[in-house]
């Protein structure tokens, strides 16, 4: 069989395809995106889509296994937290087609908002988790996930993590397996969860995880590695690989099934070894169990390594203190590289803006999250998905009960107004909030690479769908009335009504649109240029923290012009009309609109 | 044999990814296990970029270690500085002689170190600067960077030259073909 080198996000597709999966579902949400993103190149035999959340996402997984299909639904971790509640009864319910969800989870944080372990998610739902420690396992566990699932009527998660997820190594390719033929079947015991019915299938739960636990001492991705010497290392996850290289004497437990924990299958390894040393990412869960099980043996775990951030061997290493890490150079003395807007991002205008009204926004999650860095620094709180205007709603409420008031916005993407901001909005509307809602939208999931969502027009099975307008939803379907539409480049207008709707007594929303400028790529617009004569210096373009625009030794601006994307908001803000278009192919000459672009024109 | 290591690193957009999966499948042709890293996400915004190869009979990790990574291969100064401690002490430190400011100094809040080359001298045992961008732009395409460079490495290694041209040919678009394989042997060719 061909082998490739894959990422573990495309071993979990390829997975995914090889073990007859026909439904995945999945919100992007880095490091997890990529696993749906390439189900779809399997379109043929799978049918893939995006959820508008991850809890929608995983009622819609569940609904397809109950016909029989096998359903996968990815997300990453804080998306767990939104799925939850579908979880927890999907393990009452079980499994008829297999359900495999994966949650990958980012230990160190590279793009999240906590570290969190969702193998107690797994522990809390009472079913059982897998952690691959490389692709060709990720690749492997989903298809053993589905012999999990279907023979135990369980939900499996898989646990990837960051590491996991985008590191490539080679994997072999096998071939698929014919699915079952899927049939609706009534089963109203199995399905309904009243509590008459729940109580019924809990004391079935508790039976699965006792047969669980059996199978897992004897579950043959649980792998023994005899060493030289009495020193033991359980490990799971790409700890596992970390260890292989600090302990390259030491006998193995890998645990690719940590829970339900293999508590015999661990007490024979344990049995001829002097220290045993466990290595997990995160939270002591492995550690926890094997305290239990031998409370007599001598186990290092997370008194010695860390439970913030990533493992890596040096970190391993330094916790044993067999290496010492102080760098040889102290990075803190260069500047730092913080991501920025894109050049050209149609959310650059918004930020300025509200940094000169000096008004703080409730943000939320997505690229716009970046309007927190300097220079455009307007944005001091970021909770999480759609929070934006619910603490903007709860500050409101809690200010006016002591007869204050602050100049606040919230600013909310359009992917992420449909995944959880929308209902933030009712409340808004429904408790006669007065504040005013900043929507961006640029039609597409820009931060996590450019997913589809349903103001996108096309789905990511690349069919076209219908589009949902914001500005209609706002307006005639919840009713506001002060919903008003402006072009994400057009600074005048922006803090016009910026002005205007932040005094209003009355709930406002404001709809920010301009499509991302990476849809745009290939469109050439005439870059910007700064007249050096009609420059005085002010600085005032250097506050839009637009990566094209820099000063130069005497302090004029200077713009890149291989960098510019011609968006012409610089233009707009200098005062002393030193920026212009380098030639007449500007923007605003360009053939694409937005309209244009909406109905499909991405030329 | 033992374990080898490399770390590309610039910053996002600069073809990072593409030179460093170009990289893995020549070790993979080459008949070595391969593992490679990377971390997607807000790095794709500007941000500092890292991407890193391990190669050999047998790879656990797929990260490198501080002070023993056998060579670094940086698309950008500043973030050949921020990643010298992972070189090892023999390691080589291949650097595309191009400065990019990052925002902080772009907006006037911080300074772009002056003496960036007399720091990574002082810090590892080889170094050596390749004018790759502005090669490239006498190529007449200044993203065929990353691609020198891999010339330039390529040129460290003890890997087959075929392997390297096979790869190329095979993973780019025919109508870059010719510039992506004058770029390597542009790199290959570099004498500092
Ligand atoms: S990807 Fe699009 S939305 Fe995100 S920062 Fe860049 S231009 Fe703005
Ligand atoms: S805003 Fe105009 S005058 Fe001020 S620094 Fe920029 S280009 Fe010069």
């Amino acid at each position: 069989m061909a082998k490739e080198l894959l990422s573990g996000n495309e071993a979990i597709a390829r997975g995914a395809y090889e073990a007859g999966v026909t439904f995945a579902s999945a919100y992007p949400g880095t490091p997890s995106t990529e696993i749906l993103e390439n189900v779809v190149r399997y379109k043929e035999v799978i049918h893939a889509q995006w959820g508008v959340n991850e809890k929608t996402a995983m009622e819609e997984a569940l609904g397809a296994s109950f016909t029989g299909a096998r359903a996968l639904v990815a997300m990453k971790h804080v998306g767990l937290n939104v799925a939850a509640d579908p979880l927890f009864s999907a393990s009452y319910i079980g499994a008829t087609g297999a359900l495999i969800i994966i949650s990958a989870d980012d230990p160190g944080m590279h793009s999240s908002q906590n570290e969190q372990d969702n193998r107690h998610y797994a522990i809390a739902a009472k079913i059982p988790v897998l952690e691959p420690s490389d692709s060709q396992e990720a690749k492997d566990m989903v298809i053993e996930a589905v012999k999990i699932s279907e023979s135990f009527d369980t939900p499996v998660l898989i646990r990837m993590t960051t590491r996991t997820s985008h590191s490539r190594s080679a994997v072999e390719l096998g071939e698929r397996l014919e699915p079952p033929v899927p049939e609706y079947k009534s089963d109203f015991f199995k399905r309904n969860l009243l509590p008459g019915n729940a109580r019924r299938r809990h004391v079935l739960v508790e039976e699965r995880q006792k047969k669980l636990a059996v199978f897992s001492d004897d579950f043959k991705y649980n792998t023994v590695i005899k060493g030289k010497n009495r020193i033991g290392v359980v490990a799971s996850g790409v700890s596992y690989q970390y260890g292989r290289e600090v302990f390259p004497d030491a006998s193995f437990l890998k645990l690719a099934m940590p829970y339900p924990f293999p508590v015999n299958l661990f007490k024979r390894f344990a049995a001829k070894l002097d220290t045993i040393y466990i290595l997990e990412e995160n939270d002591p869960i492995i550690e926890t169990f094997a305290r239990l099980v031998e409370p007599g043996k001598k186990i290092i775990g997370k008194d010695v390594f860390p439970l913030l951030g990533e493992m890596s061997q040096d970190v391993v290493q330094a916790s044993l203190k067999l290496k010492d890490l102080t760098p040889r150079f102290d990075v803190n003395t260069i500047p730092r590289r913080p991501p920025s807007l894109c050049t050209g991002c149609p959310h650059t205008a918004l930020f300025y803006n509200l940094g000169l009204q000096k008004v703080n926004s409730r943000g939320d999650i997505g690229c716009y999250t970046l309007g927190a860095l300097p220079p455009l620094s307007a944005m001091d709180t970021c909770v999480d998905m759609g929070a934006s205007i619910t603490v903007l709603l709860g500050i409101e409420k809690a200010l006016a009960k002591a007869e204050k008031t602050i100049k606040q916005v919230a600013v909310i993407g359009d992917s992420t107004f449909f995944h959880s901001g929308i209902t933030g909005l009712i409340d808004v509307i429904y408790n006669k909030g007065q504040s005013t809602v900043v929507i961006l939208d640029n039609s597409i999931t820009a931060m996590t690479g450019h997913q589809e969502n349903p103001g996108s027009g096309t789905t990511l099975m690349g069919e076209t769908a219908p589009r949902i307008d914001i500005v209609k939803l706002v307006r005639d379907g919840l009713g506001l009335e002060h919903t008003y539409e402006v072009d994400g480049y057009d600074v005048k207008a922006i803090k016009e009504l910026l002005k205007r709707e932040i005094l209003r007594p009355e709930p406002s929303v404001i709809v920010v649109r301009r499509p991302c400028i990476l849809l745009y790529r290939k469109a050439k617009w005439s870059p910007m240029r700064v007249d050096g004569e009609a420059c005085t210096s002010c600085k005032v373009c250097l506050r839009l923290g637009c990566p094209a625009i820099s000063s130069d030794a005497d302090g004029k601006a200077f713009i890149n012009e291989a960098l510019c994307s011609g968006c012409g908001v610089c233009a707009q803000v200098c005062a002393f009309k030193a920026i212009s278009f380098v030639d007449d192919k500007g923007l605003h000459s360009s053939s694409i609109t937005l309209e244009s672009y909406l109905s499909g024109d991405r030329s | 044999m033992k374990t080898k290591s490399i770390l590309i690193c610039g910053v996002g957009g600069q073809g990072i990814l593409t030179a460093s999966d170009l990289l893995s499948d020549v070790l993979l042709l080459a008949g070595f296990q391969v593992k490679k890293s990377e971390v997607h996400g807000m790095s794709q915004r500007g941000g500092d970029v890292i991407s890193t190869v391990r190669y050999g009979d047998e790879v656990f990790s797929p990260l490198p270690a501080l002070n023993e990574t056998d060579y670094i291969l940086a698309f950008e100064k500043l973030e050949a500085l921020r990643n010298i401690n992972y070189l090892s002490r023999k390691g080589i430190m291949l650097v595309n002689d191009f400065a990019w400011q990052p925002l902080p100094v772009a907006s006037g809040l911080e300074k772009y170190p002056a003496d960036i080359e007399a720091q990574l001298r002082k810090l590892a045992a080889e170094v050596v600067l390749i004018p790759a961008t502005r090669l490239a732009v006498e190529l007449g395409n200044e993203k065929a960077s990353n691609v020198i460079l891999i010339g330039l490495l390529a040129s460290r290694m003890e890997i087959d030259r075929p392997l390297w041209l096979d790869v190329i040919i095979k993973k780019v678009p025919p109508r870059f073909k010719d510039l992506n394989l004058k770029a390597f042997e542009t790199g290959f060719n570099f004498r500092p």
